[in-house]
């Protein structure tokens, strides 16, 4: 796996200068390194992974199934991207089993989410069904543990 | 009347063993104390991983101890755990020990030397242990009836062994040599080629090598070599390794001593007088890291050789020369220049700038004018560390 992509998918905020001093390079070569996969789209984006109830930010999670009709030449791609579109939607997946597409939704209340539903991603040409499942609680996320546990601390000086 | 019991008042001292009250305190001793008395250091003195043992295999213990495996085991260690032993350093060897009788499992690496001195050394039998080396090899040798042959090992030899420092370190009385490689505290590395240098020597004195090889998983350039691969070798060589470093497992004190059947079955027999086994639920938590454990141990392997070249670079950059180390998880860097004792410099940079390192002497006369600085530890704190001792150094 390229060593900058693994630093910057632990820490989006790593510097050039820090990541060149981790791998034994040049700060010059990693931040050209950089710009490249930027361009070309290797890098999407840089994020925060946030505990939004932590922030006392009060967001609802839902995951939507869907079931949707086979389009002819296009599949399921034509109606996956519609639905990406919408800034309510958070992610977009292809699965396999009973359904066809899982959708993450964020909304500001239960009651955002359900009329989203309803009203914009049911209604869609070739969407058969929806099954709606609000999120309780996230324990991870992105790879990241949510919940906070003390650390066990260890001796400061041992042979 | 006076009673005898008020006239002989008991005295603890004199009932004590002679070897034992002989016997140098541990340098770390003293260190340990002074840094407990500060609040929030940053510590560079540990001598383990700072990652917590893979969930995958803290999973697998509960789920023993769920289970129902709470009982005394085979002296030698479960027959699945000496099995898997057996594969793992097949695989990374290429070695063939036989579990029934080439195997023991004992209560972390430091019970395995002790193990291997006691089955070994008669009264007076001389041991070559070269330094800077983990502080326990000198006491448990003589705690064997035993003569530590201390042999030093120079910054300018990347701290490897060279058959002309051992030669003369060789009489009538020598019956083994000690190599811990990758090694505590210098980080150094023996090759092949290293290794082949003193084969001779070994043969023509007759020589056991007791070869603790814990940090062997955590070699970053080229692979870990073994004494016991070279030709002829294998028979006389005692492996000593365990979970500890490579697996973040020190806790569980899952050690392993591999070699000639006689040898480890005088090994075994001390050890089933005294520990008699390692305890069960850290050898069912051992199976699963030795089947299931390569991918977690190659991640915390790649993040301590980013560290590596973070600290490293660093090091040399405010002006303590270090040299690269190729393996376990230290650095050494010479202090010769400032003109402190490696003890004076490690006193005064935790009292002035709270940065806990171990002073070079504490393993060995030639670890005197260097400091152990372990890289075990987040990178926020190893950057946060190199500022503060650059500015201690430019107090000086």
């Amino acid at each position: 796996m390229n060593e900058i992509l693994q630093i910057l998918s632990e820490n989006a905020r790593a510097t050039p200068a820090e990541i060149a001093a981790l791998l034994g390079r040049t700060e010059e070569e990693v931040a050209r390194e950089i710009k490249e996969l930027e361009d070309s789209g290797v890098i999407r984006k840089y994020i925060t992974i946030i505990d939004w109830e932590k922030a006392s930010e009060s967001y609802v999670y839902a995951v939507i199934e869907l079931k949707v009709a086979l389009q002819r030449s296009t599949g399921y791609d034509s109606v996956a991207e519609r639905i990406a579109r919408f800034s309510e939607v958070q992610s977009v997946r292809l699965i396999s089993g009973d359904h066809d597409l899982s959708v993450t939704v964020r909304g500001r209340s239960m009651k955002d989410v359900a009329f989203f539903v309803a009203e914009k991603i049911a209604p869609l040409e070739g969407v058969q069904s929806t099954c709606t499942h609000f999120i309780l609680k996230s324990y991870k996320e992105h790879g990241v543990i949510l919940t906070d546990r003390p650390k066990p601390k260890r001796l400061v000086i041992t042979a | 009347m006076t009673l005898l019991r008020e006239v002989h008042a008991w005295n603890a001292e004199s009932h004590l063993s002679q070897t034992v009250r002989d016997l140098p305190p541990s340098g770390i001793r003293r260190f340990f104390d002074l840094v407990n008395e500060m609040d929030e250091a940053i510590s560079l003195g540990v001598g383990e991983p700072d990652f917590v043992t893979p969930w995958h295999v803290r999973e697998a213990c509960i789920y023993s101890l769920e289970s129902g495996y709470t009982s005394y085991t085979s002296n030698k260690g479960m027959p699945e755990l000496r099995e898997a032993i057996a594969d793992f350093t097949k695989e990374q060897l290429g070695l063939d020990y036989d579990p029934t009788d080439q195997i023991l499992v004992t209560t972390g690496v430091s019970e395995a030397v002790d193990l291997a001195f006691r089955a070994t050394l008669n009264p007076g039998d001389e041991v070559i242990v070269p330094e800077p080396c983990y502080v326990a090899y000198v006491p448990d040798i003589i705690l064997a009836g035993g003569v530590p042959r201390q042999i030093p090992t120079r910054i300018d030899d990347e701290f490897r062994v060279t058959p002309e420092s051992i030669v003369p370190a060789i009489t009538e009385k020598t019956k083994a040599l000690v190599l811990s490689y990758p090694n505590n505290p210098t980080g150094a590395i023996m090759t092949r080629s290293d290794l082949e240098s003193i084969a001779d020597l070994v043969v023509e004195h007759d020589l056991l090598v007791i070869s603790d090889e814990v940090y062997g998983m955590l070699t970053y350039s080229g692979t870990h070599a073994s004494f016991a691969q070279l030709d002829g070798m294998y028979e006389r060589t005692i492996i000593l390794n365990g979970l500890s470093k490579s697996h973040a497992m020190t806790g569980w004190r899952i050690g392993y001593a591999l070699g000639d059947p006689m040898l480890i079955g005088a090994m075994t027999k001390i050890h089933q007088y005294t520990m008699l086994c390692a305890p069960i639920m850290s050898q069912m938590a051992a199976i699963e890291a030795l089947l299931h454990g390569e991918e977690e141990m190659l991640k915390m392997k790649h993040e301590y050789n980013l560290r590596r070249r973070l600290f490293v670079a660093g090091l040399n950059r405010i002006g303590l020369r270090c040299i690269e180390p190729q393996g376990a998880f230290y650095a050494f860097p010479s202090i010769a220049e400032t003109g402190l004792s490696s003890e004076a410099f490690a006193e005064r940079l935790l009292r002035e700038q709270r940065v806990a390192v171990v002073p070079g002497n504490v393993f060995g006369q030639s670890g005197e004018g260097f400091l152990r600085c372990s890289y075990a530890t987040s990178r926020e704190e190893l950057i946060e560390a190199l500022d503060r001792i650059e500015t201690f150094l430019d107090g000086l």
